[in-house]
């Protein structure tokens, strides 16, 4: 192989990865939030089903993508507020009410869908989210066009890294997020609403997740359809022990994950190995597995998640 | 919003048995309100499709047998996760373990053994729970030797086990007759007898009734289970206590594990006959659902395992009458458990004012 084809094939790989890593880190940064709080958010695969859903039918009704994008994250919000009412208000279990979520969620999405269009043979679509290149950046060798030659998510998934680490640790409100998550007895002694905080942060955490399940629906297929978001809601619970809730490494994460997927596609596609193809799905599993295996021992949740807060 | 003027408080006595009885009802009539809403919307009359699910799972000899034959998996699910959970092992994995368990039934009928039937059948069962409990235990090894979190280890692998049961029958174990991707039909030698003439009820609803006998001798009767409770409730206790942590959640894992597989065994052998892909609809999860809404208890899970039987069952054949999809089946569970989920506090808890 000549150098250009190498460039070309870094260029492909490095652009797909960026692609997969896409919802990975918007939605991992929105499962932070709601950690970080103490409240481990399960609903996570379902809301993004949910948004994935939301984001396509919207669009296809008002042929506008932007109305689209903002509903799936107004019904990533919705959700996150159903979640609150669960976990927070009543303080039922986090593990049922999560999965409890994903099931109605993910179920109500199929069941709309084909109320509207029945079973066709051919699903109706929608027009994908273009690309854009961003000036002089795109221009650097293989970095500009696989960084900075795509779509508007993947640049919010930029944005939200240096934002999320600008609220965790730089204001008031992060502060405050961080301490009901640590210890929510005192933070309500010290006049931190625990509440108000928990709500707000499974809001946001939400709307993050419903937007990234958009990202499927509306920029990787230009339809909806089972199995769309592949059990990487799941991906995420495991991504964000391994950021260890910190959002730079959130980044670091996602783009290795998408890197695996990007390169296992490739691997499939020219025949690199004789195995059945489903032995490739199932690596982003296993690596996560054997990531989680490494970090775990030093992994220190927020020392709330998991135990409603109960005013006396 | 955020300034409650109510607080939530664990009750200091138990409510009594007519309360206890009474919330489940109300939920159910709560969540049945709810999924009126769905059915307006899907241009279906509600009342009739509600009678309808009950009808469809309890209305004939013939139904009510079908709801029996969905309530063996759920019954067996239930149980391993409530086991797992009474350990504070959260197994989200019976998914997955299920579909382990099938995989070893499946092995041993396709080594088409002749040895008499009873025999048959019992080695394929003790195989199931042996991998489906193998499958179990390799998180809870990881929990306890790299504190790796067992609810994503659980969930993960469910993923992993049904791939490679994909890849297996579109693979190796492919039916070379038809070429379909499932394994050739097991021999009749290791097929679970069939219990009423003219129904679909196998063996299988013996084994799960065992299997919720078995948990209640366990809870109730056994240091096992003491230990596993102990465990359960707290870690200072039972290191207080002297018990050997990791040891009690490795054999949770394992029974519950084991549990989760014969559920797989069942299926296969009972319903199926072959391996296919893609069995099962959930079950795994469902049994979550059934172990926590049934609070952990032997005869809770059996309780609410019929109830979502019933629910599944009843759904299904009331969007096959009506014509609405079958998803509705899914949007009807999923607000049943959240109703549920949020009536049932009161069973431990009561509102109060704050003063």
């Amino acid at each position: 192989m000549d150098i250009k084809s190498i460039m070309i094939f870094l260029t492909a790989i490095l652009s797909a990865t960026i692609r997969f890593a896409t919802p990975l880190v918007i939605s991992t940064i929105g499962e932070s939030f709601c950690e970080r709080a103490g409240i481990l958010n399960l609903s996570i695969e379902g809301t993004m089903i949910f948004g994935a859903f939301t984001g396509f039918i919207i669009t296809f009704f008002t042929r506008n993508i932007f109305f689209g994008l903002l509903f799936s994250f107004i019904s990533g919000s919705i959700i996150g507020l159903i979640m609150g009412l669960l976990t927070i208000t009543l303080g039922r279990s986090q593990h049922v009410s999560g999965l409890g979520m994903t099931i109605f969620t993910t179920g109500l999405s199929f069941f709309i869908y084909r109320l509207i269009f029945g079973s066709p043979v051919n699903p109706p679509t929608v027009i994908t989210l273009n690309n854009f290149a961003i000036p002089f950046l795109s221009q650097i060798p293989i970095i500009g066009e696989s960084f900075f030659n795509q779509s508007l998510l993947t640049y919010i998934a930029y944005l939200l890294i240096p934002i999320t680490s600008f609220i965790f640790f730089k204001t008031t409100f992060g502060l405050n997020l961080r301490a009901v998550g640590e210890n929510p007895e005192s933070a309500d002694s010290l006049g931190i609403n625990v509440y108000k905080i928990r709500y707000l942060s499974l809001i946001i955490g939400g709307s993050l997740m419903g937007l990234a399940g958009s990202f499927f629906s509306l920029v990787q297929f230009n339809m909806f359809q089972y199995g769309i978001v592949g059990g990487r809601g799941w991906i995420c619970i495991a991504l964000v022990i391994f950021a260890k809730w910190f959002p730079f490494r959130i980044f670091l994460g996602a783009f290795l994950f998408g890197g695996i997927e990007a390169l296992q596609l490739r691997l499939q596609a020219i025949g690199f190995f004789k195995f059945p193809f489903q032995i490739f799905l199932t690596l982003p599993y296993l690596l996560t597995i054997i990531i989680l295996i490494i970090v775990s021992r030093n992994a220190e949740y927020p020392s709330s998640i998991l135990k409603p807060y109960r005013r006396e | 919003m955020f300034n409650l003027k109510y607080k939530i408080v664990k009750r200091e006595k138990t409510p009594s048995v007519y309360f206890q009885i009474l919330l489940p009802l109300i939920s159910i009539f709560i969540s049945l309100l709810i999924s009126s809403i769905f059915l307006i919307i899907a241009k279906i009359n509600p009342i009739n499709a509600i009678i309808g699910i009950f009808i469809g799972a309890l209305g004939s000899k013939f139904s009510f047998f079908e709801t029996i034959v969905k309530a063996i998996p759920i019954i067996l699910t239930g149980t391993a996760v409530a086991i797992a959970f009474n350990s504070r092992f959260f197994n989200i994995g019976a998914e997955g373990q299920m579909y382990a368990g099938a995989l070893g039934a499946t092995w041993c009928g396709l080594l088409n053994l002749s040895i008499p039937k009873p025999f048959y059948i019992l080695f394929a069962i003790i195989i199931g729970f042996l991998l489906g409990g193998a499958w179990a235990t390799l998180p809870a090894y990881l929990k306890i030797k790299f504190k790796v979190d067992d609810v994503v280890t659980t969930l993960l692998l469910n993923f992993i086990m049904i791939y490679i049961v994909s890849a297996i029958v579109y693979g190796p174990w492919r039916d070379p007759v038809s070429n379909w991707p499932q394994s050739p039909n097991l021999p009749e030698n290791i097929i679970f007898p069939i219990i009423f003439p003219k129904s679909r009820v196998h063996i299988g609803i013996f084994i799960s009734l065992f299997s919720v006998l078995f948990f209640y001798i366990l809870t109730k009767k056994m240091k096992l289970g003491f230990e596993l409770k102990a465990v359960g409730s707290s870690e200072k206790a039972s290191n207080f206590l002297g018990l050997n942590v990791s040891k009690i959640i490795i054999i949770s894992a394992m029974i519950s594990g084991g549990i989760a597989g014969l559920a797989g065994v069942s299926e296969i052998l009972g319903l199926h006959y072959h391996l296919v892909d893609n069995f099962s609809p959930g079950y795994g999860y469902t049994g979550i659902v059934v172990a926590m809404l049934g609070r952990l208890e032997p005869i809770g899970v059996l309780l609410s395992s019929f109830f979502f039987a019933t629910i599944i069952t009843g759904s299904q054949v009331m969007s096959r009458v009506s014509g609405v999809n079958v998803y509705i089946s899914d949007v009807i569970q999923g607000i049943t458990l959240l109703v549920m989920l949020s009536i049932l506090l009161f069973t431990e808890f009561e509102i109060r004012r704050f003063k």
